[in-house]
């Protein structure tokens, strides 16, 4: 860069050619006095990661799966590491991205539930609010540069109604009765809305059933396709009936093409 | 750039191969907002599509907020910084009715609203803020900023990831710029109300970030009223 001045999307072009830098420091001399990118990266990367959460809405309630891989880089290299929790009756929380941060903020939120417990008002934690406190947290630690690697999908009963929601590491939160994250959001998301709309054309709301089915679909073609995906997965419910872990499944793969893929 | 080789290069002591992942806190979750004021009456549209890159986050997410009875804020880009900012701003409504038992007045909001972009003027919140709504007298107004709290009150405004592809139709079509032979007038609702409709329909046309459908909501003395509208889903 021209004049020592490091530059960057704020800072405006320079005056002329080499030139000095509206409002930056004009560097005279020209030689550097200090390194341009010394600045230490406060933030740190993932290192244990999970890939995709699926979940939608259904009839009464909210379906939530993911795999059970914690991958390390591309070693595969935690092979039973759960990823959906059931956060109390009405609140299931789903992560992927860097398990450590996950780790800690699951201290954090459970010491939550049971000081709200301890209180014995007989109110628990919603799910709206978990999704709103992971958002300030999440938004508080972006704007320290130090971020959470994490995204997160909250998923309950909220006053009788399903609730979706989902926040990433920046705090971007929104709820939707359909939501990815990672690959998923590219791969599942569009099975998974193709699906909803029919629903929504016959009037009736998915049963959770055929919201299992999806999601069972969802995960194979995510194992097919996502490279740090695992077969094992485990899909969990929450309903008005109330929370049902339907255990650890295996996607039923076919290779039996494969052998017809050439070319590369 | 200079010939010399550079030992600081940001390359060059990087890792080949190196795994590190980038950090950005901000991201371009688009939306586009247009709001319109008349005699005595204020517009507010946005399109519901949250998207980032090329993945559409949710089709129906609102970026209308209302501050007050006859005050709405319309907020597209970083949507993160939408949230704070936005759960801020209702906290210092709440404050001023509080402390002055009454409503802050459009005029006023849009004071507050400047001076708490620029509070952030070194980590800005990165939000296009239109703001619209009747003023003290009951007449429309639409005040539009800059991310580090540049303030403008005018009659009509687009921004958002549209902003350049809407504003030009409602110079054209509202402001009257550059038409002979026209009498300059104040646009009836109805005829805001299909100008508006038709640009969005033309953004969703060319940018990709704007689309699903739009929430409109139209200010009189009589309190808001709410539309939607279908746009384009692709």
């Amino acid at each position: 860069m021209a004049c020592g001045t490091p530059h960057d999307m704020f800072s405006a072009n320079p005056l002329w050619h080499n030139g000095p830098i509206p409002g930056g420091f004009y560097n005279f001399p020209g030689s550097k006095t200090a390194p341009l990118y010394s600045g230490a990266q406060r933030f740190h990367t993932p290192v244990t990661t999970g890939t995709s959460v699926l979940a939608i809405k259904c009839d009464g309630g909210v379906v939530i799966a993911a795999d059970i891989l914690g991958s390390y880089g591309s070693l595969a290299r935690f092979r039973d590491l759960h990823r959906v929790h059931k956060i109390n009756e009405n609140t299931v929380l789903g992560v992927s991205g860097d398990y450590a941060d996950f780790q800690h903020l699951q201290q954090i939120i459970e010491q939550k539930v049971i000081s709200e417990q301890c209180l014995d008002d007989g109110f628990a934690l919603k799910p709206r609010s978990l999704l709103c406190w992971l958002t300030r947290h999440l938004y508080y630690r972006r704007s320290r540069y130090d971020p959470l690697w994490t995204n997160f999908i909250v998923g309950g009963i909220q006053d009788g109604q399903p609730f979706l929601g989902t926040v990433d590491k920046l705090g971007t939160a929104y709820e939707d009765d359909h939501i990815a994250t990672g690959y998923g959001a590219y791969i599942a998301l569009p099975v998974m809305r193709d699906e909803l709309a029919k629903a929504k054309q016959s009037g009736q709301p998915i049963s959770k059933e055929d919201a299992c089915k999806v999601l069972e679909r969802c995960m194979t073609v995510l194992f097919f396709r996502d490279a740090r995906s695992f077969p094992k997965y485990e899909m969990i419910t929450l309903t008005e009936e109330g929370y049902e872990h339907h255990g650890t499944k295996t996607v039923k793969a076919n290779w039996e093409i494969a052998h017809m893929v050439k070319g590369y | 750039m200079s010939s010399v080789v550079d030992p600081f290069n940001k390359f060059s002591y990087m890792e080949s191969g190196s795994q590190r992942q980038h950090f950005s806190p901000y991201a371009d979750n688009g939306g586009s907002v247009v709001a319109i004021a008349g005699e005595d009456y204020a517009i507010i549209a946005a399109d519901t599509r949250l998207s980032s890159g090329f993945s559409i986050y949710t089709r129906e997410q609102s970026k209308l907020f209302q501050l007050s009875e006859k005050t709405i804020l319309g907020c597209s880009g970083c949507w993160c910084d939408t949230l704070t900012l936005t759960r801020v701003l209702d906290a210092r409504m709440q404050m001023y009715y509080h402390e002055h038992q009454k409503l802050m007045e459009t005029p006023a909001v849009a004071q507050m609203l400047s001076t708490m972009l620029y509070y952030k003027r070194f980590f800005p919140y990165y939000v296009s803020n239109i703001l619209a709504g009747l003023d003290g007298e009951g007449k429309g107004c639409v005040y539009s900023y800059d991310p580090i709290g540049h303030c403008e009150k005018s009659y009509f405004r687009a921004g958002g990831s549209a902003g350049a592809l809407l504003q030009p139709l409602l110079d054209n079509q509202i402001g009257f710029h550059n038409m002979e032979k026209v009498t300059v007038a104040p646009v009836p609702v109805e005829k805001a109300l299909a100008i508006l409709k038709d640009g969005f329909i033309s953004a969703a046309e060319r940018d990709i970030y704007t689309g699903d459908s739009i929430l409109i909501k139209i200010i009189t003395k009589d309190g808001i009223k709410d539309e939607s509208f279908q746009l384009r889903k692709d």
